[in-house]
Parts: structure tokens; sequence; C-alpha cells
């Protein structure tokens, strides 16, 4: 067990996800290739016990569908992902493979094959996810106290009725919901948007999970309140070890509490690194813009900004060689042609840029 | 680029003397069981040709009723019970509706919070600017097609994308659609409210630059509402911090960042994550903002400020001179010699 305990939370491996574009039947008919929307396109990271993680990129990346794969909302289209050592999604997709002859059965080697798998209830009691919106993922018509317990008794645990009052107020005075007693009785819509986030919180903490993964938590709220949040997550990560994955588009946000950070364009990380050290040598262009657009609060600092134009591409048409190309201010020739491979540098940063490999390489 | 002549034609003012200048105004709202919320109270503050003024506060804070209550587009419920909205020395609150038309949208125009709610769903963007231009009889619709494309070609979409509609543009597009639909009578101030809040960093980025080369371009007032400090700081020249419906703090963005007097205004900065100082814990402001039907009765802010002395609670401290151009609402700028305690 002590091998378990020295485990990553999380390890993705070469995690691909596409989801296949609907079809005219005459198409199909015609066999023309099928179109594939490439939302994650081979995508690895790990993620350590009591460690935070902020994914960043724009909109249409594929950072959510990343939280939705992990936590098994989609079905991975290959790739591995371990929960503390555990491949999850396996014994879905073996079932899968039984009625459906197709190739979806292979599922990694034999070695992988006879590795434990995990349900995905039992995932799910130990990692949850924090969805962005929290005025459309409260149910309107249940009470806090029904939406708080409503994972308990989803897992069953906690059947006796004290017992599940005293998780219920434990993980809403962990929310900052104090005292818990004043809102068990109240509906979302009496709440305001900090303290309904703070309830989502507080629902996903109830079960007491290894890991959470946060999409967007605070994108919704007012800037006093987003910092009371983060301060929140900060405080929960500190004193449980709990592991966070943070998605977000912005990164002003996650540099006050992430490690790690992973910078994400059109299905593929691009570059990834210890946070201070990311934000103070970026490598990688796309970093290097996103970065500068980043608001200062301060009038003086005012600086030039590196601003991309157009907007990222469609995922069912990412452009040939590397997929930053068409809007990177730097890109020389051959970025047209070559997909960059992950380069690692010092302190693990890892840049797929060819300018940087190529500066590695003369230095070398 | 032919950027239209006619834009042009009321870009240059005195800059000296306010284009538009708001003085002690105040709005009330009539709740449907009887009480009064009050949104607005005595707010002042000058909007210069050629400058972009920031309003910054939290959510309820009375920023958009600013807005509304200056167009004089305030719900059924809402009205002005004091207070002058002064325009080129003009009281727009003198004005009757019928008058009024001839200065909304051709004088001041508006580009919403939400593009996608703005925009009629079912009209084609092209139409929904013409539209615009043909209402206020400024042209006929073949000279307001023309005009459609060079506002268009302004705010960077493509011509042939005009006779799209508005749910085939994405979100960043959206945006620049109502700035051109914003810019069709070739308005003097432009009021944006919270315009680039529900975009992507990057996307907010090329809509700010947007907004700053057609201010060059066109020598526009610019009033913009927001929430995020971080925007105010990189393109506005002065702030207006507004709590609870009145004016907190107001001057140059200089001064509010580096030199901020209202304990309020040092709060939010301090809450606002800096990339330049990664690691620090962010302070957040405590309690929630006044109800505005039920305001305490000295500094709306005393209950949650961690500056506030016995005075704060009784008395409401008004709006002073701290230094030239500077202004803040607070006892402790007051008098000296308090303010040592």
């Amino acid at each position: 067990m002590s091998q378990v305990a020295q485990q990553p939370i999380l390890e993705v491996r070469h995690l691909v996800k596409h989801f296949p574009v609907r079809q005219a039947l005459l198409a199909a008919f015609q066999r023309k290739l099928r179109q594939r929307i490439r939302a994650v396109d081979d995508v690895s990271f790990t993620l350590e016990r009591g460690e935070v993680m902020a994914l960043v990129g724009e909109s249409g990346c594929g950072k959510t569908t990343i939280a939705r794969t992990l936590i098994g909302l989609e079905q991975q289209s290959s790739g591995e992902i371990r929960f503390s050592g555990e491949l999850i999604g396996a014994e879905e997709r073996r079932a899968r493979a039984g009625l459906l002859s197709v190739d979806v059965g292979r599922v990694g080697t034999r070695e992988q094959q006879m590795l434990p798998h995990m349900s995905l209830k039992r995932l799910r009691q130990r990692a949850q996810m924090i969805f962005q919106d929290p005025y459309e993922s409260l149910n309107p018509r249940a009470t806090v106290f029904d939406i708080v317990a409503e994972p308990l008794i989803v897992h069953g645990m906690a059947r006796e009725r004290e017992e599940r009052i005293r998780r219920v107020a434990a993980a809403m005075e962990d929310a900052g919901l104090r005292p818990a007693r004043d809102y068990y009785s109240r509906f979302p819509h009496e709440l305001s948007g900090g303290q309904r986030q703070r309830v989502v919180i507080a629902g996903a903490m109830v079960l007491e999970p290894e890991l959470l993964l946060a999409d967007e938590p605070v994108s919704m709220l007012d800037v006093s309140i987003r910092a009371e949040i983060l301060n929140l997550l900060n405080d929960l990560r500190r004193e449980r070890g709990i592991s966070i994955l943070f998605i977000t588009h912005d990164l002003g946000t996650v540099a006050h509490f992430a490690d790690k950070l992973a910078v994400m364009y059109l299905g593929r990380i691009v570059e990834r690194g210890p946070t201070e050290q990311l934000l103070r040598d970026p490598r990688h262009p796309y970093t290097k813009a996103l970065l500068s657009v980043v608001p200062v609060p301060n009038p003086r600092l005012r600086k030039a900004r590196v601003i991309l134009q157009g907007e990222t591409p469609n995922a069912a048409n990412i452009p040939a060689g590397c997929r930053f190309h068409p809007r990177c201010p730097v890109a020389i020739d051959r970025c047209r042609t070559e997909d960059p491979p992950e380069i690692a540098l010092a302190g693990d940063q890892m840049a797929a840029c060819l300018l940087v490999s190529h500066a590695q390489n003369q230095a070398a | 680029m032919s950027p239209g002549w006619w834009l042009c034609a009321r870009a240059s003012r005195v800059a000296d003397t306010p284009l538009l200048s708001i003085r002690n105004l105040t709005v009330d709202f009539v709740l449907p069981d009887g009480r009064t919320s009050h949104a607005l109270e005595e707010v002042s503050f000058d909007v210069h040709a050629g400058q972009t003024l920031g309003l910054v506060g939290e959510s309820g804070c009375g920023k958009t009723t600013t807005l509304m209550a200056v167009m004089r587009l305030l719900p059924s419920n809402g009205r002005i019970t004091g207070g002058r909205i002064l325009y080129h020395d003009l009281d727009l609150l003198s004005l009757t509706e019928r008058q009024m038309r001839a200065y909304r949208w051709k004088e001041m125009a508006m580009v919403f919070q939400s593009a996608m709610n703005a925009l009629n769903p079912v009209m084609r963007i092209d139409d929904q600017i013409s539209e615009a231009i043909v209402l206020h009889q400024l042209m006929n619709s073949a000279q307001a097609a023309r005009r459609v494309d060079t506002l268009l070609e302004m705010v960077g979409i493509a011509k042939e994308r005009g006779d799209q509609y508005p749910h085939q543009y994405s979100g960043g597009m959206r945006q620049r659609a109502m700035i051109a639909l914003s810019l069709a009578c070739s308005p003097s101030v432009l009021f944006a409210d919270e315009p680039t809040t529900a975009l992507d960093v990057m996307i907010q980025a090329q809509v700010l630059e947007l907004l700053k080369k057609i201010q060059e371009k066109l020598g526009l007032a610019i009033v913009l509402v927001t929430h995020d400090l971080g925007v105010v700081a990189e393109v506005c020249d002065t702030v207006v911090v507004m709590y609870g419906g009145k004016v907190a703090e107001y001057g140059s963005a200089d001064r509010i960042y580096n030199d901020p007097q209202h304990p309020y205004t040092q709060r939010l900065l301090e809450s606002f994550p800096d990339l330049n100082k990664p690691g620090e814990v962010l302070s957040s402001i405590p309690g929630t903002p006044p109800r505005l039907t039920d305001l305490p009765p000295g500094c709306r802010f005393e209950p949650r400020c961690h500056k506030r002395i016995d005075v704060c609670a009784v008395l409401a401290p008004r709006l002073i001179e701290t230094s030239a151009a500077h202004y803040a609402a607070c006892h402790l700028c007051e008098a000296p010699e308090t303010g040592s305690r």
C-alpha cells in the first residue's frame, strides 16, 4: 500500500478524444472520409497528490473536454487515464467492446488490461467536479441541504440521519457557509453568486474527494468574490491535501495558487511547467501572447501586447504542421509542415515549438 | 482603408470643457412591494472628448443604472429624482421624450453587455445596422448600405459576412457587430457596458484594441463600465469607483491605482490578482454590498470597512477633493487629523 501513497493522483497518457461529425447519408454511402472534431489530440500530464495544476487556453481548445473525460462524462477515443494508479474508463470500454466488434475494443496492451480498473462510480467518490456557472449547476427546486446531501445518498454513504446532517454541516462550513443551519432550507435563488458557488463546492466536498476538477469556477463572479473563492480552494488544498485541476482562460486568476501550468491550444498542450518559472520565462509564442494580454492592474505598467488576430480555428480542421502556425507571430517555413514534438527544457518545463528546439540545438 | 469622411465630422472638440457632465444624478426604483430602492445618489462626473472614463464597482452598485439614466432608458419603475445631465451645456433631463430621440444613438450610443441578447436573432447584421441609420433619417437605404460596409470594415468584419445572422457569428464577432451598430450614427459618446466580460482574454484584448483604435480615429469619448480592474487600468484615463449607488472615489487612473484614497478602492485593488506578484495571498472584502432598499445611515461601506471610525456609522461622507482633480467620499480623507488614527 505504501506504493499507492506515492503514486500520482492523476496520470494522463496520450489522451485523445475525437467527436464524429454528423454526416449526410449520401456521403456515408460514398464512403467519404468521416470528419472528426479533434477536441483533445494527444495530451499527457501528471498531477501529484496535493498539487494544483492549471489548464489554460482559449474557448474551444479542449480544456473542458479533458475534464469531462477524466470524470467519465465522455469516453476517450484512445490513451489512458490513471487515477491513483488504477486505470479508469477501461472497464466500460471493455464492456462496449463485447457488443461492438469494431476496433474500439483494443484497449492498450495485455499488461495494461491486467491492471486493476476503477468503476466510474468509485472514481466519482474520490474525484469531483465543480462547474463553471453556479446559476445553472444547482437544482432551482432543491434546498441547499438537499443539494449538498445528494451525493451522500447517491453513493449510499452516511445512511444515519445524524451522520448525514453532521457531514453536510461540516462540508458547508468548510465551504464558508457559516453557520450551516442558516442555509439548510434556502433555495439557490435566495443566494448570491458567491454563495451559490460555495454550495457547489460544499456538494463536491461532502464526499471528501481526493481530486477536484474545477472548470472556470470563478469566471462568472465579481472580482471581490473571486478572491474569496480562490482563497477557499487554496485553504482546502492546504488543509486537506486535495489535488486540484483548475481550468481557466485567465492566466491572471491562477498565477496565485497553481503549482504547475499547462497551456493548451487546439487540443494539445503546447507548454507546461512550474507556475513561477513559466510566467517568468515563457518559451512558446502562444504562451507569450497569452501572458501579454493579461490585464495588469496598474496604468503605469501598460506594456506592449501581442494580440493574436482571428480566433482559435475549428478543431474539425486543424492546420497541418504546427497547429499554431497560422496565428503565430514568429512562424518560420518549417512550421507549416512539421508538427513540433514536446521539447523538454530545464526545470521540468516543456514546450512544443520548433523554434525552441532550434535554440536548444544551437546551445548544445 | 477608407475611413469615410463623415465619420470624422464631429471628431474634434475643445478638450478642456467636458462633453458630458453628470451632476448629482439621483435615481430611485419603486419595487413591486412598494419599497423604494435608492439605486443612485448624487453621482457626478465629467466625460471629455477623446478620453475613456472607467466606471467600476461590484454587481449592483449602479454602474449600468447610471448609463441607462443618461440614455434615459430606465425601466418604467425607475425615476430620476434629482440632478442634471449636461451635454454641451444642454440639460438632457429637460428634453421631452421626442426631443431626446434626436440625441439617443446620434449623439450617444451604447454597446450592450451581452451582444447575443442585444442583437435581433432573426435579422441579418447588415439590416440591423442600416435600420438604425435609416431610422435616424441620416441617409437613404442605398447610402446606408455603403455606410454599413464601411462600419463593418472598421470593426474588422468581412463585408461578405454582413448578410449573416447573429448566431452564425462567434462571441468576439458579435461584440464587433455590436460596436459597428453603436457607431452607426457617428455618436460623440460611446457607453460600453461590460463589453468584454463574456469573452476570452485574447478576444477581450482584440475588442479593447478595436475600441482604442476607433477612439483615436473618431475622437470619441468612451465610458467603459466593468468590474474588471485590469481592463480599466489598460484603457482608461479617468476612473469612477462606485459603491452602493454612490461615487466612492473619482480621479485619474494613475492616482486611483497608485494612490487610492478610499478604503473600498484599496481593498478592491488588493483583491485583484496581479501576475506580477505571484504567490501573494489575495485579500477579499468580507460581507456583501448594502441592500439598496435598506441603506445604512452613515457611510455605505462602513459595515465592511477595515478602517472605520465612530463617525462613519452615523454620518454619510461627502465627496471631497483630496488633491487636484481627485475626489474621495471618506471621513478619513476629510480631516487629516482624524486620518492619523
